[in-house]
Protein backbone atom coordinates (compact mmCIF):
# COMPACT_ATOMS: atom_id res chain seq x y z
CA UNK A 1 0.00 0.00 0.00
CA UNK A 2 1.39 3.37 -0.97
CA UNK A 3 0.66 5.83 1.79
CA UNK A 4 0.74 9.40 0.41
CA UNK A 5 1.34 10.83 3.86
CA UNK A 6 4.70 9.05 3.94
CA UNK A 7 6.04 9.97 0.52
CA UNK A 8 6.70 13.65 1.14
CA UNK A 9 8.60 12.97 4.34
CA UNK A 10 10.50 10.19 2.64
CA UNK A 11 11.58 12.59 -0.09
CA UNK A 12 12.52 15.18 2.51
CA UNK A 13 14.61 12.59 4.38
CA UNK A 14 16.42 11.64 1.18
CA UNK A 15 17.20 15.26 0.44
CA UNK A 16 18.46 15.83 3.99
CA UNK A 17 20.62 12.71 3.82
CA UNK A 18 22.15 13.91 0.57
CA UNK A 19 22.76 17.40 1.93
CA UNK A 20 24.36 15.83 5.01
CA UNK A 21 26.82 14.10 2.68
CA UNK A 22 27.66 17.23 0.71
CA UNK A 23 28.18 19.28 3.89
CA UNK A 24 30.30 16.54 5.46
CA UNK A 25 32.46 16.57 2.35
CA UNK A 26 32.93 20.32 2.83
CA UNK A 27 33.94 19.95 6.47
CA UNK A 28 36.25 17.02 5.70
CA UNK A 29 38.04 19.06 3.03
CA UNK A 30 38.46 22.18 5.18
CA UNK A 31 42.26 21.94 4.78
CA UNK A 32 42.45 20.72 1.18
CA UNK A 33 43.95 23.31 -1.19
CA UNK A 34 41.72 24.44 -4.08
CA UNK A 35 38.67 22.61 -2.74
CA UNK A 36 35.44 24.47 -3.52
CA UNK A 37 32.63 24.15 -0.98
CA UNK A 38 29.24 23.07 -2.34
CA UNK A 39 25.68 22.94 -1.14
CA UNK A 40 22.25 21.85 -2.25
CA UNK A 41 19.37 24.21 -2.85
CA UNK A 42 16.10 23.24 -1.21
CA UNK A 43 13.97 25.17 -3.74
CA UNK A 44 15.59 23.14 -6.53
CA UNK A 45 14.88 19.90 -4.74
CA UNK A 46 11.27 20.97 -4.31
CA UNK A 47 11.01 21.71 -8.03
CA UNK A 48 12.60 18.36 -8.78
CA UNK A 49 10.12 16.63 -6.53
CA UNK A 50 7.31 18.31 -8.46
CA UNK A 51 9.09 17.34 -11.73
CA UNK A 52 9.26 20.87 -12.95
CA UNK A 53 13.01 21.00 -13.23
CA UNK A 54 14.41 22.32 -16.48
CA UNK A 55 17.57 20.97 -18.08
CA UNK A 56 19.75 21.59 -21.12
CA UNK A 57 18.87 19.80 -24.34
CA UNK A 58 21.52 17.20 -25.11
CA UNK A 59 22.16 16.22 -28.73
CA UNK A 60 24.98 13.84 -27.90
CA UNK A 61 25.74 11.43 -25.09
CA UNK A 62 29.08 13.16 -24.64
CA UNK A 63 27.38 16.37 -23.57
CA UNK A 64 27.39 17.04 -19.89
CA UNK A 65 24.76 18.70 -17.78
CA UNK A 66 25.62 22.20 -16.65
CA UNK A 67 25.43 21.00 -13.07
CA UNK A 68 25.53 17.79 -11.09
CA UNK A 69 22.02 16.50 -10.53
CA UNK A 70 21.10 14.07 -7.82
CA UNK A 71 18.32 11.57 -8.14
CA UNK A 72 16.19 13.99 -6.13
CA UNK A 73 16.65 16.67 -8.81
CA UNK A 74 18.63 18.93 -6.48
CA UNK A 75 21.61 20.72 -7.95
CA UNK A 76 24.92 20.92 -6.13
CA UNK A 77 25.99 24.54 -6.42
CA UNK A 78 29.27 26.15 -5.42
CA UNK A 79 29.21 28.35 -2.38
CA UNK A 80 30.27 32.00 -2.74
CA UNK A 81 32.89 32.64 -0.05
CA UNK A 82 32.80 35.83 2.00
CA UNK A 83 36.51 35.58 2.77
CA UNK A 84 38.56 33.90 0.02
CA UNK A 85 41.71 32.13 1.19
CA UNK A 86 45.19 32.08 -0.30
CA UNK A 87 45.15 28.35 -1.06
CA UNK A 88 41.95 28.53 -3.12
CA UNK A 89 39.86 26.70 -0.53
CA UNK A 90 36.35 28.17 -0.11
CA UNK A 91 35.27 26.21 2.98
CA UNK A 92 34.19 28.54 5.78
CA UNK A 93 34.04 26.35 8.83
CA UNK A 94 31.45 28.29 10.84
CA UNK A 95 29.07 28.49 7.87
CA UNK A 96 29.46 24.77 7.21
CA UNK A 97 28.99 23.80 10.83
CA UNK A 98 25.85 25.93 11.12
CA UNK A 99 24.47 24.40 7.91
CA UNK A 100 25.37 20.90 9.11
CA UNK A 101 23.62 21.42 12.46
CA UNK A 102 20.57 22.93 10.74
CA UNK A 103 20.39 20.04 8.32
CA UNK A 104 20.69 17.44 11.08
CA UNK A 105 17.87 19.14 12.96
CA UNK A 106 15.67 19.18 9.86
CA UNK A 107 16.42 15.50 9.31
CA UNK A 108 15.30 14.82 12.87
CA UNK A 109 12.15 16.90 12.27
CA UNK A 110 11.28 14.79 9.23
CA UNK A 111 11.88 11.67 11.30
CA UNK A 112 9.58 12.99 14.02
CA UNK A 113 6.82 13.72 11.49
CA UNK A 114 7.15 10.23 10.04
CA UNK A 115 7.14 8.73 13.51
CA UNK A 116 3.92 10.61 14.32
CA UNK A 117 2.27 9.34 11.14
CA UNK A 118 3.28 5.77 11.93
CA UNK A 119 1.99 6.08 15.49
CA UNK A 120 -1.37 7.45 14.43
CA UNK A 121 -1.75 4.76 11.77
CA UNK A 122 -0.93 2.09 14.31
CA UNK A 123 -3.39 3.66 16.74
CA UNK A 124 -6.09 3.52 14.05
CA UNK A 125 -5.26 -0.11 13.18
CA UNK A 126 -5.37 -1.25 16.79
CA UNK A 127 -8.43 0.83 17.60
CA UNK A 128 -6.81 2.32 20.67
CA UNK A 129 -3.75 1.72 22.82
CA UNK B 1 21.53 4.26 2.58
CA UNK B 2 23.48 7.28 1.46
CA UNK B 3 24.25 8.54 4.97
CA UNK B 4 26.85 5.79 5.32
CA UNK B 5 29.12 7.60 2.87
CA UNK B 6 29.69 10.27 5.53
CA UNK B 7 31.70 7.72 7.51
CA UNK B 8 34.03 7.17 4.54
CA UNK B 9 34.44 10.88 3.91
CA UNK B 10 35.00 11.81 7.57
CA UNK B 11 37.25 8.76 8.03
CA UNK B 12 39.48 9.78 5.15
CA UNK B 13 39.71 13.30 6.58
CA UNK B 14 40.59 11.95 10.04
CA UNK B 15 43.28 9.77 8.50
CA UNK B 16 44.75 12.76 6.66
CA UNK B 17 44.65 14.92 9.79
CA UNK B 18 46.32 12.25 11.90
CA UNK B 19 49.14 11.98 9.36
CA UNK B 20 49.45 15.78 9.63
CA UNK B 21 49.70 15.42 13.43
CA UNK B 22 52.40 12.76 13.07
CA UNK B 23 54.40 14.93 10.69
CA UNK B 24 54.06 17.87 13.07
CA UNK B 25 55.25 15.70 15.96
CA UNK B 26 58.27 14.65 13.91
CA UNK B 27 59.02 18.28 13.04
CA UNK B 28 58.70 19.47 16.64
CA UNK B 29 60.84 16.60 17.93
CA UNK B 30 63.59 17.59 15.49
CA UNK B 31 63.23 21.34 16.03
CA UNK B 32 66.64 21.57 17.72
CA UNK B 33 68.47 19.43 15.19
CA UNK B 34 71.87 20.66 13.98
CA UNK B 35 74.38 19.07 11.63
CA UNK B 36 77.81 19.87 10.23
CA UNK B 37 76.58 18.96 6.73
CA UNK B 38 73.83 21.15 5.20
CA UNK B 39 72.55 18.17 3.15
CA UNK B 40 72.10 15.96 6.21
CA UNK B 41 70.26 18.40 8.46
CA UNK B 42 66.55 17.68 9.16
CA UNK B 43 64.14 19.67 6.96
CA UNK B 44 60.58 20.44 8.03
CA UNK B 45 58.06 18.10 6.38
CA UNK B 46 54.52 19.00 5.32
CA UNK B 47 51.71 16.74 4.12
CA UNK B 48 49.84 17.67 0.92
CA UNK B 49 46.10 17.01 0.76
CA UNK B 50 43.90 16.55 -2.27
CA UNK B 51 40.36 15.33 -2.89
CA UNK B 52 39.08 12.05 -4.26
CA UNK B 53 35.63 10.94 -5.29
CA UNK B 54 34.28 7.73 -3.84
CA UNK B 55 32.79 6.92 -7.26
CA UNK B 56 33.30 8.52 -10.65
CA UNK B 57 29.60 8.40 -11.47
CA UNK B 58 28.85 10.51 -8.42
CA UNK B 59 27.95 13.98 -9.66
CA UNK B 60 26.88 15.37 -6.32
CA UNK B 61 30.43 16.35 -5.42
CA UNK B 62 30.85 14.23 -2.29
CA UNK B 63 34.60 13.97 -1.94
CA UNK B 64 36.95 12.55 0.63
CA UNK B 65 40.48 13.62 1.48
CA UNK B 66 43.51 11.89 0.02
CA UNK B 67 47.11 12.29 1.13
CA UNK B 68 49.06 13.25 -2.01
CA UNK B 69 52.40 12.92 -0.28
CA UNK B 70 54.78 14.58 2.11
CA UNK B 71 57.02 17.38 0.89
CA UNK B 72 60.11 18.84 2.53
CA UNK B 73 60.15 22.54 3.27
CA UNK B 74 62.31 24.66 0.96
CA UNK B 75 62.88 27.29 3.65
CA UNK B 76 66.57 28.24 3.97
CA UNK B 77 68.80 26.33 6.39
CA UNK B 78 70.46 28.53 8.98
CA UNK B 79 74.21 28.49 9.36
CA UNK B 80 75.77 29.25 12.74
CA UNK B 81 79.42 29.75 13.62
CA UNK B 82 79.95 27.51 16.63
CA UNK B 83 83.41 25.94 16.56
CA UNK B 84 83.03 24.28 19.98
CA UNK B 85 80.04 22.23 18.81
CA UNK B 86 80.84 18.50 18.34
CA UNK B 87 79.03 18.49 14.97
CA UNK B 88 80.86 21.57 13.65
CA UNK B 89 82.60 21.19 10.28
CA UNK B 90 86.18 22.17 9.39
CA UNK B 91 85.22 25.86 9.17
CA UNK B 92 83.56 25.75 12.61
CA UNK B 93 80.02 26.06 11.24
CA UNK B 94 76.90 24.08 12.13
CA UNK B 95 73.65 24.04 10.16
CA UNK B 96 70.34 24.29 12.04
CA UNK B 97 67.07 22.76 10.81
CA UNK B 98 64.45 24.97 9.12
CA UNK B 99 61.62 23.80 11.41
CA UNK B 100 59.61 26.76 12.68
CA UNK B 101 58.19 25.85 16.10
CA UNK B 102 55.51 28.55 15.95
CA UNK B 103 54.29 27.31 12.57
CA UNK B 104 54.26 23.74 13.82
CA UNK B 105 52.25 24.62 16.94
CA UNK B 106 49.67 26.38 14.75
CA UNK B 107 49.63 23.38 12.44
CA UNK B 108 49.04 21.05 15.37
CA UNK B 109 46.12 23.12 16.67
CA UNK B 110 44.58 23.34 13.23
CA UNK B 111 44.91 19.58 12.72
CA UNK B 112 43.38 18.74 16.09
CA UNK B 113 40.44 21.12 15.48
CA UNK B 114 39.79 19.60 12.08
CA UNK B 115 40.03 16.09 13.54
CA UNK B 116 37.49 16.98 16.24
CA UNK B 117 35.14 18.46 13.64
CA UNK B 118 35.16 15.17 11.78
CA UNK B 119 34.52 13.18 14.96
CA UNK B 120 31.51 15.42 15.68
CA UNK B 121 30.26 14.89 12.16
CA UNK B 122 30.44 11.11 12.55
CA UNK B 123 28.65 11.30 15.91
CA UNK B 124 25.81 13.43 14.52
CA UNK B 125 25.38 11.19 11.49
CA UNK B 126 25.47 8.10 13.69
CA UNK B 127 22.69 9.58 15.85
CA UNK B 128 20.62 10.31 12.74
CA UNK B 129 21.07 6.76 11.48
CA UNK B 130 20.20 5.22 14.85
CA UNK B 131 17.10 7.39 15.04
CA UNK B 132 16.11 6.30 11.55
CA UNK B 133 16.51 2.67 12.57
CA UNK B 134 14.20 3.09 15.54
CA UNK B 135 11.50 4.73 13.42
CA UNK B 136 7.98 3.62 14.36
CA UNK B 137 8.90 1.85 17.59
Amino acid sequence: MDIPAFSQHEQALRFRALRNQVLSSNIANADTPNFKARDLDFADALKGARQESISLTKTSDLHKQAWGTSQEGARTLYRVPTQPTLDGNTVEMDVEQAAFAENALQYRASLAFLDGKIRSLRYALKGGD
Amino acid sequence: MSLFKVFDVAGSAMNAQSVRMNVTASNLANAGNVSGDPDKVYRAKQPVFSTFSTSLADQTGVQGVRLEGIVESAAPIQMRYQPDHPEANADGNVYATNVSTVEEMVNMMSASRSYKNNVEMINTTKDLLLQTLSLGR
